[in-house]
């Protein structure tokens, strides 16, 4: 596992979210009200929905194809459905934004 | 204890209301115990502050308002320096020096140097022109400016601010109040009343501008304008300051006195010198301030009772009321009106009448009143707090009055079943109490729905919904159940009429605005009531409101609809389902370029390219809008399609030209947002060959002119269209069915079809507002002019051109070259 820059802060609106093409799929990288900072699989616990396309309120993200809700914080769905995503660690030094993802096995070498 | 035989020296700094009084207590106590010595910077003798205001509108001369003539000073041997600032207090040789260079000295002191007006630190602020209120110089200043009738900014709209608008409006000018906070006189009133008081006032011809944040004073060698924080500029030839007061404490500070925010001073007035006394607005009592007279009043009598060696006398707090001296606007308003989990509130609103009533509660007891338009009972109110009186025995009637507590406790509903018949319960469709009864009983109505469809009352603005409910529970006992508003959604209990109102009312033009305002009870909404949100202000402000695009669900975000693999589908607009061989040529190649997947020709009569990855989405929009293309907004709750059959132009049973009319209705409506997705359809003849008669908005030509139909579905529910009416020409027709869509935007609630819409508030009403009352008509047909000009944007060539150019593109792209290093 590693840190890797994945982009500043400015690059993300507020309550809004930004994608990012790894080698094991995009991951989803939120930003919300106050600027916290949060990435998860970018792919619906229920259909496989793009989680990065939906409507970012507190920590927590709403799934634009069938509006379950998604923590940010757990990647758990919230309320009565049951489901979660991967969450993935987030550093943030100034502006810059360090996420830990592990590295594809050639990459490794 | 010093004898009277020997007069003491008290010197008197100030000589506003506060020593005014205090002197008359003075001489009334101990007439013999004191020379006394006045200086007072204006050059005048004490008079009456308060009234100022009246002899800025002319209601009042300045000889009137005199509370002590000259005569007076004579005859108590007052010596008054009018016109002489003190500055210094030499404490060691107990003396005061004036700036005219008199020495004066003291054995007691007594400092009532007032406020001075906060000026507020913005360029300009010293311009000749720039005035604050405060004393008579001031007034004078005013009413040499109001003479040119020009133009006045106000800045402040608090009870001076709004006091000088009003004055300098009735001199002829033209008056515009900037006010910082939301609402009017936020500290003393609450926002419903804040809005109330607005709204009168905007009646007086005074323009009210909130959230407004001074930036500068704009002009060469004198005011010319005003500049403010959001960029807005306005023209000004004055410029009154009214955004607060601070306690005159400079001196005394100077003097090496214990000050904070004023001069502080303990129960008894006195200051830590023991020999110097303050009074006034430039003292601080128990950590307060006071800018009222009650309190300073109170402050006169303990001082005269100290210098007249009563050592008892002690100040105690006490709240005062707010009135504003503005002719024919009655406020009221005293104590503590915040909200918190410990308090209660009773609430009475009779919009009619512009009655506004708020108690807050506390343990059973009153600790805050808020009375607007009808304040008889607001000395009532705050003897009970005063008093502490537990009201619990008549909480149910207490907003009521005085006059409604008789011996035994009355009914709640007594208030609502004592007023007459005709008493006017819905002030926006003046329907009054007796019709409402009489169809409840006469057509056996049974809720707040039938009511409103039978009556109309609550059928508009709503707010008299309550008094609605109220007159049900009357005349049906018991078996009336009111139904609870359905909250828009977990973050608030207000139900989406009620918001809408609400924006409107507070004049509400952001989403944290309203989140705030109306206490919504996330820090952020949900996605469900964010985009309802976003579409109320964008209906409701158009050319105020700056959308937010994070509100709006990723189809209209990326103007495109997501399909179940994460892509999208494009459809571009066909005009009432017109194309030709150039349009499908671009469309074609389009497909080509893009190897778009699917390609499918629309229940709406155009074409729908399925399957397009979202980074392609601005180049597919490219080609199209090179070829005139815009989007279709098959994704809006906005105008969707206006299908039409081939009518006049070649159908042998075609009356009007059907083609063209849906053609042109396309183009007037395009890009309008609406509450829901709105449809429509132009048929040639009653064969109907479009199906207007399932759609939003149909219309079908006959021999006659065009006959609008409205409030079908062929969705979730299919129901046939409504007859709205028959109009002649195919002007009219465009002007009936652009109004009754702009009616339906500002009435709909956020995803409600019209035929649920209208079936909400009454097709006979819509029927009456739209073909009958042509004022309101042409006012919603011009609205929603109004608005397009804001709308009709296309939103493809606007990305193409690299608007929310980040949505379109991943962040980064994290290879295996990049991980490996
Ligand atoms: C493309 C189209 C089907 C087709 O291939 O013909 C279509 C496709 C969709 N319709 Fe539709 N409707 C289409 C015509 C209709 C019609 C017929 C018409 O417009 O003449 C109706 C019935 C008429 C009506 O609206 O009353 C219709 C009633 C619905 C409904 C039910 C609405 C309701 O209030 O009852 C939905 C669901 C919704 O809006 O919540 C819906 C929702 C949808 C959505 C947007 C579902 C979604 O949320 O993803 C589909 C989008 C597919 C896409 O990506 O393009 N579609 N849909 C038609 C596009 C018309 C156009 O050119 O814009
Ligand atoms: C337009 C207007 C409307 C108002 N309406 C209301 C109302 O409706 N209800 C209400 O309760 N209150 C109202 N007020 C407030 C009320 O007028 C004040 O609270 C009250 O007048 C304060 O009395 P005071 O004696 O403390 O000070 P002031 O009346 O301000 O008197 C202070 C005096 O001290 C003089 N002075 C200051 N420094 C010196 C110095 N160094 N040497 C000599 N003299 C000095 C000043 O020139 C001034 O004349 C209003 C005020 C204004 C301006
Ligand atoms: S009927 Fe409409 S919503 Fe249902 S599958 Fe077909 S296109 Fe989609
Ligand atoms: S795929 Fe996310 S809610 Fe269905």
């Amino acid at each position: 596992m590693n840190w890797i820059e994945i982009g500043t802060i400015n690059d993300i609106p507020r309550r809004g979210a930004r994608c990012v093409n790894t080698p094991h799929g995009k991951i989803a990288v939120f930003r919300t009200m106050e600027d916290q900072i949060f990435a998860i699989d970018d792919h619906c616990p229920h259909k496989g929905g793009p989680l990065s396309q939906g409507i970012v309120h507190g920590a927590a993200v709403t799934c634009p194809l069938h509006n379950w809700v998604i923590s940010l914080e757990t990647g758990k769905a919230l309320g009565a459905d049951e489901g979660s995503v991967k969450t993935i660690a987030i550093r943030l030094d100034g502006d810059r934004i360090l996420a830990l993802l592990e590295l594809a096995t050639v990459a490794a070498e | 204890m010093e004898t009277a035989a020997k007069k003491q020296k008290l010197v008197v700094i100030g000589n506003g209301m506060a020593p005014g009084r205090a002197l008359e207590h003075l001489f009334e106590m101990a007439p013999e115990t004191y020379d006394v010595t006045i200086f007072n910077a204006e050059p005048r003798v004490n008079y009456d502050r308060i009234m100022l205001s009246p002899v800025l509108s002319g209601e009042k001369e300045f000889e009137e308002i005199i509370i002590h003539g000259d005569g007076w000073y004579i005859k108590h041997g007052i010596t008054l320096y009018k016109g002489h600032k003190i500055i210094g207090i030499d404490r060691q040789a107990k003396t005061v020096t004036s700036d005219a260079g008199t020495i004066e000295s003291y054995d007691k002191l007594l400092i009532a140097t007032g406020s001075v007006p906060f000026v507020l630190p913005v360029p300009g602020n010293n311009l000749p022109g720039v005035l604050t209120y405060r004393d008579l110089d001031d007034v004078n200043a005013m009413l040499l400016a109001a003479q040119s009738r020009a133009k006045a900014v106000v800045i402040g709209g608090g009870l001076l601010g709004l006091e000088a608008a009003a004055g300098l409006k009735s001199r002829g000018m033209d008056v515009t109040v900037l006010h910082i906070m939301p609402t009017l006189m936020e500290r003393q009133l609450d926002p419903a009343a804040g809005y109330l008081l607005e709204q009168a006032v905007e009646q007086r011809g005074i323009r009210v501008m909130t959230k407004a944040s001074t930036k500068e004073i704009l002009g060469q060698n004198k005011v010319e304008g005003v500049l403010l924080a959001d960029g807005t500029t306005l023209p000004a030839d004055l410029v009154v300051m009214a955004a607060g007061i601070r306690p005159n404490a400079m001196l005394a500070k100077e003097a090496g006195l214990e000050t904070n925010r004023g001069i502080v001073v303990n129960a008894g007035m006195q200051t830590s010198d023991p020999d110097i006394f303050a009074i006034g607005e430039c003292a601080e009592v128990a950590g307060q301030c006071y800018g009222l007279v009650a309190p300073l009043y109170e402050m006169a009598r303990v001082v005269s009772a100290q210098l007249a060696d009563d050592a008892d006398a002690k100040f105690v707090h006490s709240e005062t009321p707010t009135k504003l001296k503005v002719t024919g606007i009655n406020l009221f308003s005293v104590g503590d009106l915040g909200e918190g989990d410990d308090r209660q509130e009773i609430v009475l609103r009779d919009a009619a009448a512009g009655v506004y009533k708020r108690l807050v509660l506390k343990d059973d007891r009153i600790i805050g009143t808020v009375l607007y338009g009808e304040t008889s009972d607001g000395a009532w109110f705050h003897d009970l707090t005063k008093k502490r009186t537990d009201i619990s025995e008549m909480r149910d009637t207490l907003i009521f009055g005085q006059s409604y507590q008789g011996g035994s406790p009355l009914d709640p509903m007594a208030a609502v079943a004592a007023l007459p018949d005709d008493a006017e319960i819905c002030g926006c469709n003046g329907i009054c109490k007796g019709k409402i009864t009489g169809a409840i009983s006469g057509k056996g109505l049974t809720s707040l729905d039938d009511v409103r469809v039978h009556t109309k009352a609550s059928a508009s603005c709503g707010s008299c919904t309550g008094l609605v409910e109220q007159l049900l529970v009357l005349t049906l006992g018991d078996s009336y159940n009111p139904s609870a508003v359905t909250p828009m959604c977990s973050c608030t209990d207000l139900g989406h009429d009620d918001v809408r109102r609400l924006i409107k009312a507070k004049k509400l033009k952001s989403i944290p605005a309203v989140m705030q305002e109306l206490e919504w009870k996330t820090s952020c909404g949900c996605a469900k009531c964010r985009p309802a949100l976003n579409y109320y202000l964008v209906a409701d402000w158009p050319d105020e409101y700056a959308d937010d695009y994070q509100s709006r669900f990723i189809n209209e975000r990326v103007h495109a609809n997501i399909q179940k693999d994460g892509t999208y589908s494009v459809v571009p607009r066909m005009w009432g389902g017109v194309t030709n061989s150039k349009e499908l040529r671009a469309i074609a190649d389009v497909v080509d370029k893009f190897a778009i997947p699917a390609v499918k020709v629309t229940g709406g009569q155009r074409i729908d390219m399925l399957g397009i990855k979202k980074e392609d989405l601005p180049a597919v929009w490219a080609d199209l809008g090179k070829a005139g293309f815009v989007s279709g907004q098959a994704y809006a709750k906005g105008l969707r399609t206006v299908k039409t059959c081939v009518g006049t132009d070649w159908c042998r049973f075609g009356t009007q030209d059907s083609t063209g009319l849906g053609i042109r209705i396309e183009k007037f409506m395009w890009g309008s947002w609406t509450p829901a997705k709105v449809k429509m359809a132009v048929s040639g003849c009653p064969r109907n060959c479009a199906e207007a008669t399932c759609k939003d908005v149909g219309i079908i030509c006959v021999d006659s002119g065009y006959e609008i139909h409205f409030a079908g579905a062929a969705g979730l529910d299919i129901k046939g269209t409504e007859v709205l009416g028959l109009v002649k020409t195919e002007d009219e027709a465009l002007e009936h069915v652009v109004a009754l869509t702009q009616m339906y935007r500002e009435q709909g609630r956020y995803l409600e079809r019209i035929y649920k819409w209208a079936k909400r508030v009454g097709l006979d009403e819509i029927r009456r507002q739209i073909m009958q009352d042509e004022v309101k008509r042409r006012g919603y047909f011009d609205r929603f002019v109004f608005s397009q000009t804001f709308a009709q944007v296309d939103p493809w060539s606007e990305r193409v051109s690299g608007v929310d150019k980040h949505e379109f593109q991943p962040m980064a792209k994290i290879g295996y070259q990049q991980a490996a290093e």
